[in-house]
């Protein structure tokens, strides 16, 4: 695994593709068009949205635990702002936020 | 459209249902049998997660976690040749004809 291969650093600021899902993907719908930061990198992994066709997954995809405010997935929020929501996901998913 | 398995979010004002239950011999063995094919080679991870995203949501919704699993193992045992549904009928009227003896 080349981390310098993976296009995101920890402390980066992500959006989520809003892209329909077509068939497998490990995205869920309630985090798309969100935006969170970049908590760490796991590596590179073969792509389950190839693998779970028979695919030989590549190419490897790097994934990243990313953090997202609670406050910023669900409307009218009312449990403690500070709450935090991780969720794993794959670099083809993710977009710069600006 | 939001496939069925992909839950997060869904508003539901019921409470979580947090009792346990023992697994039952046969869900232990479709654990075992799904864990047995993934180090034969015969389905990955990624597969069984698709093929039982692939389940029509009413019949998803009415089956249980590992009743989800075994359909799945079915549906992609018989994608790839490994049986048919033919094969599988008849082997399970012959285990259902036996249990009635």
């Amino acid at each position: 695994m080349t981390s310098e291969s993976a296009r995101f650093s920890p402390g980066d600021q992500v959006r989520v593709r809003t892209d329909p899902s077509q068939g497998h993907v490990r995205t869920p719908t309630y985090v798309k068009g969100k935006t969170g930061v970049v908590e760490k990198l796991y590596g590179s992994f073969g792509n389950p949205e190839s693998l779970a066709y028979g695919g030989d997954g590549l190419p490897k995809q790097p994934l990243y635990l990313v953090r997202f405010e609670q406050k910023d997935l669900w409307p009218d929020y009312r449990a403690p702002s500070r709450d935090k929501l991780l969720v794993d996901l794959y670099e083809n998913w993710l977009e710069p936020a600006t | 459209m939001q496939s069925v398995h992909d839950r997060g979010g869904r508003p539901d004002d019921r409470p979580i249902d947090r009792t346990e239950h023992e697994l039952s011999i046969w869900e232990k063995r479709t654990d075992a049998l799904v864990a047995l094919l993934g180090a034969r080679g015969l389905l990955r991870t990624d597969e069984l997660r698709r093929a039982i995203e692939s389940i029509e949501p009413q019949r998803y919704e009415s089956l249980s976690y590992y009743e989800r699993w075994i359909v799945a193992v079915e549906k992609l045992m018989v994608e790839k040749g490994v049986l048919t549904s033919a094969a599988i009928d008849r082997k399970a009227a012959e285990l259902a004809a036996q249990r009635a003896r």
